[in-house]
This record gives C-alpha cells, sequence and structure tokens, in this order.
C-alpha cells in the first residue's frame, strides 16, 4: 500500500509542478462555461420584442413600460392581431411577443384575474427561455407592487408558449452538456498523457522493472486525476447554479455520485488510450479527435439525437457522454431520484469496468 | 555461481536483426562491460536480461530465473538504469530517492549505506529538481535509484554517455566500490578506453560478440606489430596505406594513425621509407602496444573477412 501512496503523491507532484497541467485543469473549465454564459447574458440586453394588446388600458400601458424601461427590452412592434406575432418572429423583428387579453385591466380589477400569454421565438431554446423567465418576473413584480399599494390579491395568470420548439429542447443543455465535455476532456485527455509520458521519458522501463503491478500503475495515475476531476466538476456545478442560475432539482448527493462514475469512467478511457498511444502527442491527438468531436457531435449536446440517421444513433448510444448528460438533466432539471436513471447509471458503469479491465489486459509488462 | 547465462540468444526487429546468436556467462561479484559503437546491440542484450524484452531464440537466464517465466520475481532483485536519463525531472533529487525506494518496498535509512559514498556527492542539492542537475550528477542519482534496493545485480546502459571525463572517472570508481560490496555490476559503454576498468568484457559489433575476455588478455592477443604514425595529411595517408595494405590496416586515432599489417614484418625504419616514398612525411612512427580500440577494430576486421 505504501507503493500506491507514494504512487500517487509523485502523481500530484507531476501535477501541481507543471503550470499548464494546471492551467488546462482549473483554467479551461471555468473559461469554457463563462463563454457560454457570456454570449447568453448579452443577448438579454436589449432583446426586441412586440406587444399585441387587445386591452389598452392603465395596466397594460404599465406593464409595457416597466418592460422596456428594464433595460433587458427593446419594444420593436405593436402588433394588431396574433397573425402577425408569427410574421414578426419569421422577420426576425422580436424574440418575444406578449399578448394582453381584451379587458385586461378591467378583468383584473373586477375579478383580481386576468390572462396574459407570453410567445417566444424557442428557435433558439436558451435565450427563449431567458426572455419569457425575465418577463415573467417583471409581470410579477409589477402584481406584487399593486398588492402592496392595497389593491387586493390580484393575479396574472401568464401563460407561455415557446414558438417553433414547443418542448423546448436544449434549453441548459449548455451546462449538463459543457460538463460532460470538459470532464470527459480532461479526465481522459490528462491520464493518456500522462502514461504517455511515462513511457516518452524513458521512466516507464524502471516503473516496469520495479515490483508495482499494473493495476498500481493504473490506479496510481486515476486517483489523483479523480480527485481534481471531482473538484472540476463541483466547480462547474456551482457556476451553472450561482452564474447562470440553472436549478439543480433532484438530490445533489446523487448528481455528484453520477459524476464521480463518469469521471472514472472517462479516466479509465483515458488509460485505455494511453495503452495505445506511445507518445504525449499521439494520446492528446487520439483524445481530441476520439474524444472532442463525437462528444460535441454525437452525444446531443449541440445536435438532438432524435434527429440524427438511425446509424448515428447507434453510434451515439456508445458516446458515454450521451449518457451522463440524460442522467444530469434528469437529475437537475426533472429532479428525478435515482430510480430513473438506473439505466444510464448501468451503461456508464459497465462502460468503466470494461475500460479497466481492457487496460490491464493490454498494459505492456514489457517494452516493445 | 553465473549471475547471467545467455545462450544462443537472437532478437530482430522488424527490419533489422539486432542480436545474432549470443552465448555469454558472467560470473558473480564480476564487473563486466559490454563493449560496442552505437547500433551494436547492447540496448537490446540488456533490455532482454532484465526482461524488459523478450528474446526471440535462445534462453536468458539472469540470477538463475529465466527472463520469459519468472520475470516477475527477477525484476525483484535487480537494479536496472536505463541509457536516457530516466528519473522524473519534475522531482527534487529527494523525492526521486523516496519514490524509488517506496516503490522497491525498501526505505532511504534501510539501505543508505549501500548509496551513501554517492549521495554524499549530490546531498547538498537534495531539494533541487532532478532536471537541474548536470549530466554527471544525474548519472548518481540514477545509480542511488537503482541501488536503493540493494539488488543482487545492476545493469547500466551506458552510463557514462555524454558526461565529461572527470565525472566519468568518477563513476567508474564508484562502480569498482560496488563491486567490492559484492554487487555484480553489468555496464555497456561506447568508449573503448573505459574496458580496462572491467575484469572481463564482451565487444560487441552489429549484434554478435567479436571477444569475451579480460582486456589484458584481448590486448595480448593482438596479432602482429602495432604503429603508431603522426604526420600531416594524416587522412590521405590513411586511405593511402588502407589501399596498399588492405582495408582497416590503417586507422585514425585523433592526432595520429595507427597502422598494423599482420601479413607481413616490418620493421619501423622499413615503414618509414615507404611512407616517404609515397611522398608522406611522417614527423614520428613508432612501435605501441595495441589497446581495446585496435583490438575491437582488428577483429571487426576479421570477422569482415570471414564473412
Amino acid at each position: 500500500m505504501n507503493r500506491f501512496f507514494a504512487f500517487v503523491k509523485k502523481e500530484f507532484l507531476h501535477i501541481f509542478r507543471d503550470y499548464r497541467t494546471m492551467i488546462i485543469l482549473f483554467g479551461m473549465p471555468i473559461a469554457q462555461l463563462l463563454i457560454f454564459g457570456f454570449v447568453i447574458s448579452n443577448e438579454i440586453r436589449d432583446a426586441h420584442i412586440a406587444i399585441l394588446d387587445h386591452s389598452k388600458d392603465e395596466h397594460t400601458q404599465k406593464i409595457t413600460e416597466k418592460l422596456v424601461s428594464s433595460g433587458y427590452f427593446i419594444l420593436s412592434d405593436e402588433l394588431k392581431n396574433e397573425n402577425e406575432i408569427d410574421a414578426c418572429f419569421r422577420a426576425g423583428n422580436a424574440k418575444l411577443a406578449l399578448v394582453f387579453e381584451p379587458g385586461f385591466g378591467r378583468l383584473l380589477e373586477k375579478t383580481g384575474k386576468a390572462n396574459l400569454q407570453i410567445i417566444a421565438d424557442a428557435s433558439d431554446p436558451n435565450s427563449a427561455e431567458m426572455l419569457s423567465n425575465y418577463t415573467q418576473a417583471i409581470i410579477s413584480a409589477y402584481i406584487k407592487d399593486l398588492n402592496m399599494a392595497g389593491y387586493g390579491n390580484k393575479i396574472i395568470r401568464a401563460e407561455t408558449r415557446m414558438q417553433f420548439n414547443p418542448g423546448l429542447k436544449g434549453v441548459f443543455m449548455f451546462v449538463p452538456g459543457t460538463m460532460a465535455l470538459i470532464l470527459m476532456l480532461i479526465s481522459a485527455m490528462m491520464t493518456s498523457i500522462t502514461i504517455a509520458r511515462e513511457k516518452e521519458t524513458g521512466t516507464m522501463e524502471v516503473l516496469l522493472i520495479s515490483p508495482l503491478r499494473p493495476i498500481q500503475i493504473i490506479l496510481g495515475k486515476v486517483a489523483p486525476y479523480l480527485l481534481l476531476s471531482f473538484i472540476n466538476a463541483i466547480v462547474i456545478l456551482a457556476l451553472g447554479f450561482f452564474v447562470f442560475g440553472l436549478p439543480i432539482r433532484g438530490s445533489l448527493i446523487l448528481l455528484l455520485a453520477e459524476s464521480m462514475l463518469f469521471i472514472l469512467m472517462a479516466l479509465s478511457l483515458g488509460i485505455l488510450i494511453s495503452t495505445v498511444a506511445k507518445s504525449q502527442q499521439v494520446a492528446m491527438f487520439i483524445s481530441m479527435f476520439a474524444l472532442l468531436l463525437p462528444t460535441m457531435l454525437l452525444s446531443g449536446f449541440i445536435f438532438p439525437i432524435e434527429n440524427m440517421p438511425v446509424i448515428l444513433q447507434y453510434l451515439s448510444a456508445i458516446m458515454p457522454p450521451r449518457w451522463f448528460i440524460v442522467i444530469i438533466k434528469n437529475i437537475m432539471l426533472k429532479g428525478t431520484g435515482f430510480l430513473f436513471v438506473w439505466k444510464e447509471t448501468l451503461i456508464l458503469t459497465l462502460m468503466a469496468i470494461a475500460f479497466v479491465v481492457v487496460s490491464v489486459k493490454k498494459f505492456k509488462l514489457r517494452l516493445e | 555461481m553465473k549471475i547471467a547465462q545467455i545462450h544462443n540468444l537472437s532478437k530482430s526487429y522488424s527490419d533489422t536483426q539486432a542480436l545474432k546468436n549470443i552465448s555469454l556467462e558472467v560470473e558473480q561479484g564480476e564487473l563486466f562491460g559490454l563493449i560496442g559503437p552505437d547500433g551494436a546491440g547492447k540496448t537490446t542484450l540488456f533490455r532482454i536480461l532484465v526482461s524488459l524484452l523478450l528474446p526471440d531464440k535462445g534462453e536468458v537466464f539472469l540470477l538463475g530465473k529465466d527472463v520469459k517465466k519468472d520475470f516477475k520475481e527477477l525484476r525483484q532483485h535487480i537494479g536496472y538504469m536505463p541509457g536516457r536519463f530516466s528519473l522524473y525531472e519534475d522531482l527534487t533529487v529527494e523525492e526521486n530517492l523516496y519514490f524509488y525506494a517506496t516503490v522497491f518496498g525498501t526505505t532511504i535509512q534501510e539501505n543508505y549505506h549501500l548509496i551513501k559514498d554517492i549521495y554524499q556527492q549530490i546531498e547538498m542539492f537534495k531539494t533541487r529538481r532532478a532536471g537541474k542537475l548536470s549530466g554527471g550528477m544525474k548519472q548518481k542519482l540514477a545509480l542511488c535509484c537503482a541501488l536503493i534496493h540493494n539488488p543482487e545485480v545492476i545493469v547500466l546502459d551506458e552510463p557514462t554517455t555524454g558526461v565529461d571525463a572527470v565525472s566519468r572517472k568518477e563513476f567508474w570508481d564508484m562502480l569498482k566500490s560496488l563491486k567490492k560490496q559484492g554487487i555484480t555490476v553489468l555496464v555497456s559503454t561506447p568508449y573503448m578506453d573505459e574496458a580496462s576498468m572491467c575484469d572481463r568484457v564482451a565487444l560487441i559489433q552489429k549484434g554478435e560478440l567479436l571477444s569475451v575476455a579480460p582486456p589484458a588478455q584481448i590486448e595480448s592477443e593482438f596479432e602482429g606489430d602495432l604503429f603508431e604514425i603522426k604526420a600531416d595529411n594524416l587522412h590521405s595517408l590513411k586511405n593511402k596505406l588502407n589501399e596498399k595494405y588492405g582495408e582497416h590496416s590503417a586507422h585514425l586515432f585523433g592526432q595520429s594513425i595507427h597502422f598494423s599489417n599482420p601479413n607481413q614484418e616490418i620493421s619501423e625504419q622499413e615503414l618509414s621509407d615507404l611512407i616517404e616514398q609515397e611522398g608522406f612525411h611522417p614527423s614520428s612512427i613508432k612501435k605501441i602496444k595495441a589497446g581495446i580500440e585496435d583490438c575491437f577494430m582488428h577483429l571487426m576486421t576479421a570477422k569482415k573477412g570471414i564473412e
């Protein structure tokens, strides 16, 4: 056991002394997430909206004013009928339309209830969701003010409709997707490079002569990165939660456990790559090409799996991130428990075991 | 007891035959040198010996253990220093030593007596990263790391290559003192002049052994007389002599030519006259005792003749 810990300690020293490794480990994920976030927060400034006001009363005027003065929206069109909404979206004049029902103000004052409709152009699902959330927030703030001012308990029922993409697929995809991508890349790339480096510098010769067993060498390589990648996962989740308001509806413990499993799987994949790669460069190349592109394209991160040709759908089934994305989306967004993700968890577990077994088998006890 | 036994060993890589039917034995307690130029097969032979490579043909035993079958057990008892500096350059001297000691299941304290003399020379740099050490220091550290688990035999692949003359001398002194402590030392080197440091040497060229014997014996077995010729135009003189007396009769040795002609006895004066006739003006010609390098060239030529 002493041997193993000495090995792990050595790995940590390698990591902490190589600033490039540190940058990739911790700089890359944060940068990537923030770039995504920056793009999105930019879009929410000065978003063009259209208003279809069937009522034209004091309340609808005030709500419109509030929206426009919030800084998030610019009123680009005042529409006359429902048909114009679609045309307005298609022309790209507005991203969101607000429809007040006829007699909105009157109903609100008499019955305490009024309806409005938020229609968003969901061809860009992320910003559609954002915009409608902002709109709703502003409307509920208005109602709150109203109620505070002693108008009694008034309710505005906002019905949200997502035009073009009603299922709103891809919403909040970027955090689960980036998380899968980053963990996959970092874990697999880092471990494969570190083993390839031992081969390249010749230290592997001495390690082979030593009484260290292959499983000890492999686990010794994995252990430090398991810990660091796990910290990474927490950083990503925290960024998603605090910066982008991504909810974590399900169990945090389960989420972390699943992340751990995914990291373990990616690390064992990295080890597998390193048993094939002779140099650090080859290891990096394989990791990039075999992992980065498929993860982006086939995991459902960017393109919905349902829309893929059948062959690619089968291919995507062997992409570990695909299953992980399903798991985190379920836990974070839908708040489901383990019972709903056990299948995906099982798949990831089997993959991890398979990778470790093959790596240990393929690990060469001699030089070539 | 025989420390290493090699019988009819052959090894090929995809396009070249690295070792051709080699047989060799090393006695316990010997300082044994494997001497030959780059590409002669030294590294391949040592890697097979320490079980890092599999032989194509033949039997290889180290410490009585078959390198094909009993390699796991064997690896516990040998020290190996590869040709390239293969310590962790981003770890300090001390961390490297600690790592290898622990990985081999021992502690620095337990076997400190083995490395004390060597380690003391680099101890003042113990917090320095190994990558920042000089060539000689690196080799000393690598030797410490290879010795720390008290191996019965230590195999060193070209430990003095790329090391300055003073450090080389120191290194050989260290190897001799290891031998005194009862450790069998197998060392390879491309430097012929280092042969005299060994108890016995094997001369290797193009995967074949030319000779295995104590260095003095190899030198004494040199056939014919050997002359050292100093002159201007060394290069063209060498070519002339080779042309006249057969290829490989003359070799450049730094600022002089070593000439031998086993087919014909000749005196210094006769040789001088002959050279004058060719239009060269030798500044000195004298009979010398053959060194290992002369023997190597000689044996190499003889081998070529047989082929």
